[in-house]
């Protein structure tokens, strides 16, 4: 019995560590054996080796740790701006079905339209550097985010607005106590989508208006013609990535969401 | 006014233009079990939704005496909550945190929960589910219970416990009951007196009252003289007797 959790539990660790790491492995294997073949010109397949080395270079000048620090306080300023409004406007749109005819067309209409279309306003209103960026990000994040409240506070089951009146639940404590945590899963699973589009967003936004951070630093790279550097910015935006995923994902195991994920 | 807890006089109503109610009139005893039988559709729970006052009728007087609280047919639990969170929100009125604590105790042990305390409705079989929405229910100094059709989603033995279940925590804790059912045996094992509905819209068709003592089996002969005859009642009795004689 214990000897059978015991194996059971190597088994899980070889399969979550061992078995990925094994994959990176290969695919580095892979990559340094097609840039040893020169299928492309050196400077434009660069070998994991210079890669390593450009790391070296940008850890020590400390620029990459600047870029970095710049992306993540933009994503977080962009992202927590919008989460904090449309939580409010999500409510009202789920709540009040003439609010909700009144503004659907209007929030659908600047979901469908990319972020990135809003890249020459965001200059000219916002010049370089932070503030554009933080626009995109929110104008990428917003209004999905509307939608997904709105959604979650339609759907809720109308016993429990029944219970909540007969145990004495009104207004803010309605809110608090009733409507929230009914639709905290959904808004979780909202959060880990528009997370990862405001971390694609963010690389691009700062592309173009950006005079620091991940993207720019790809755009930099490519403007120099230092591809070992550009894989660099795109190794550290592939893990940040993932890491921004498995910390959200951490918030679907809190014990009074659960349930939004067992049925 | 009267003492009942429940009187409806004259009751009539209607969701637009087609009518539920017509001029149904209904008094209830003080730690009576009513049970409501009748077709699907026929108005049951729109009944209860009356007797609680979460509508009101189109015309007709209803009288209500104390508190009701209402247990519902599936899932009024709410699943961010632990099972004695979902219990204490039956006990928010009480101010004294000694007398809460001492109250939970009580309650988890009636319905025989005591080492779920800490569970989430989702980790809890239906039965169990519903045993903790008749605890929140019956939390603090309700005088009424209306229950719409809570063991209806339950398969045939636990709804069986289930009964056995309700009977002890009533003889412990003794409350006015309505509880509708579509189960006429269910009726037929319970309730004090049953009152059977026709279709839409609904009238009273008859009304039995059944003397034995609780708790009752299935197979005790008034329980099947009074199934017997609510059978006749709704006309399904000659139905019956073809299925007995396929088996
Ligand atoms: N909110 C409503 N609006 C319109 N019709 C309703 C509404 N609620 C119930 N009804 C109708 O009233 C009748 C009685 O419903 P209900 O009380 O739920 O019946 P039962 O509980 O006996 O199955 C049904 O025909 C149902 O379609
Ligand atoms: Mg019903």
């Amino acid at each position: 019995m214990f000897e059978s959790r015991l194996v059971k539990e190597e088994s899980s660790f070889i399969r979550t560590y061992i078995f990925p790491l094994g994959v990176a492995l290969a695919f580095i294997a892979l990559w340094g054996t097609l840039s040893a073949l020169h299928l492309f010109p050196k400077s434009a397949f660069p070998s994991p080796m210079d890669v390593l080395v450009g790391f070296r270079e940008e850890i020590v000048s400390g620029r990459l740790w600047n870029d970095l620090v710049a992306s993540l306080f933009r994503v977080s300023m962009g992202f927590v701006l919008a989460v904090v409004l449309s939580v409010p406007l999500g409510l009202l749109l789920g709540h009040a079905a003439s609010a909700r005819e009144a503004l659907l067309p209007a929030v659908n209409f600047f979901r469908s339209l990319s972020p990135l279309a809003w890249i020459p306003f965001a200059i000219l209103w916002f010049g370089v550097g932070d503030l554009p960026v933080v626009f995109l990000i929110f104008m990428a994040t917003f209004f999905s985010l509307v939608l997904a409240v709105m959604a979650a506070v339609a759907n809720i089951p109308s016993v429990f607005f029944r219970v909540a009146a007969d145990y004495g639940f009104r207004g803010w404590s309605l809110l608090w106590n009733v409507t929230l945590p009914a639709i905290m899963p959904q808004i979780i699973t909202a959060l880990r989508v528009t997370a990862g589009v405001a971390w694609l967003v963010v690389v691009a936004a700062e592309m173009i208006a950006g005079r620091d951070g991940l993207g720019f630093a790809i755009w930099d790279a490519r403007n120099g013609l230092r591809t070992d550097l550009l894989v660099c910015g795109m190794i550290v935006i592939g893990i940040i990535g993932v890491l921004l995923d498995r910390l959200l994902v951490r918030l679907t195991h809190l014990p009074n969401v659960r349930w939004g994920y067992e049925r | 006014m009267s003492d009942k807890p429940l009187s409806l006089i004259n009751v009539s109503h209607a969701y637009g233009t087609s009518a539920v109610f017509e001029e149904l009139s209904v008094e209830i005893e003080r730690g009576e079990f009513v049970a409501v039988v009748g077709p699907s559709g026929c108005g049951k729970t729109t009944l209860l939704n009356l007797l609680s006052g979460f509508l009101r009728p189109t015309s007709g007087v209803i009288n209500r005496q104390g508190t009701t609280r209402m247990v519902y047919q599936s899932d009024g639990l709410f699943p961010w909550l632990t099972v004695k969170e979902n219990i204490a929100l039956g006990l928010r009125h009480l101010r004294d945190e000694k007398a809460r604590r001492a109250q939970m105790k009580d309650l988890l042990e009636l319905i025989r929960l005591d080492g779920f305390a800490g569970h989430y409705p989702h980790q809890l079989s239906g039965g169990m589910r519903q045993r903790v929405e008749l605890a929140r229910a019956l939390a603090g100094e309700t005088d009424v219970l209306l229950m719409d059709e809570p063991f209806s989603s339950l398969d045939y033995q636990t709804r069986l416990r289930m009964r056995r279940m309700l009977v002890r925590v009533l003889t412990e804790r003794p409350r006015t009951v309505v509880f509708v059912t579509h189960d006429i045996e269910e009726a037929a094992q319970l309730a004090d007196r049953i009152l059977v509905l026709s279709e839409r819209p609904a009238h009273l068709i008859k009304e039995l009252r059944v003397g034995v003592e609780r708790p009752r089996d299935p197979t005790h002969p008034t329980v099947v003289s009074t199934v017997k005859t609510i059978l006749d009642e709704l006309g399904l009795r000659e139905d019956a007797r073809e299925l007995s004689a396929v088996k």
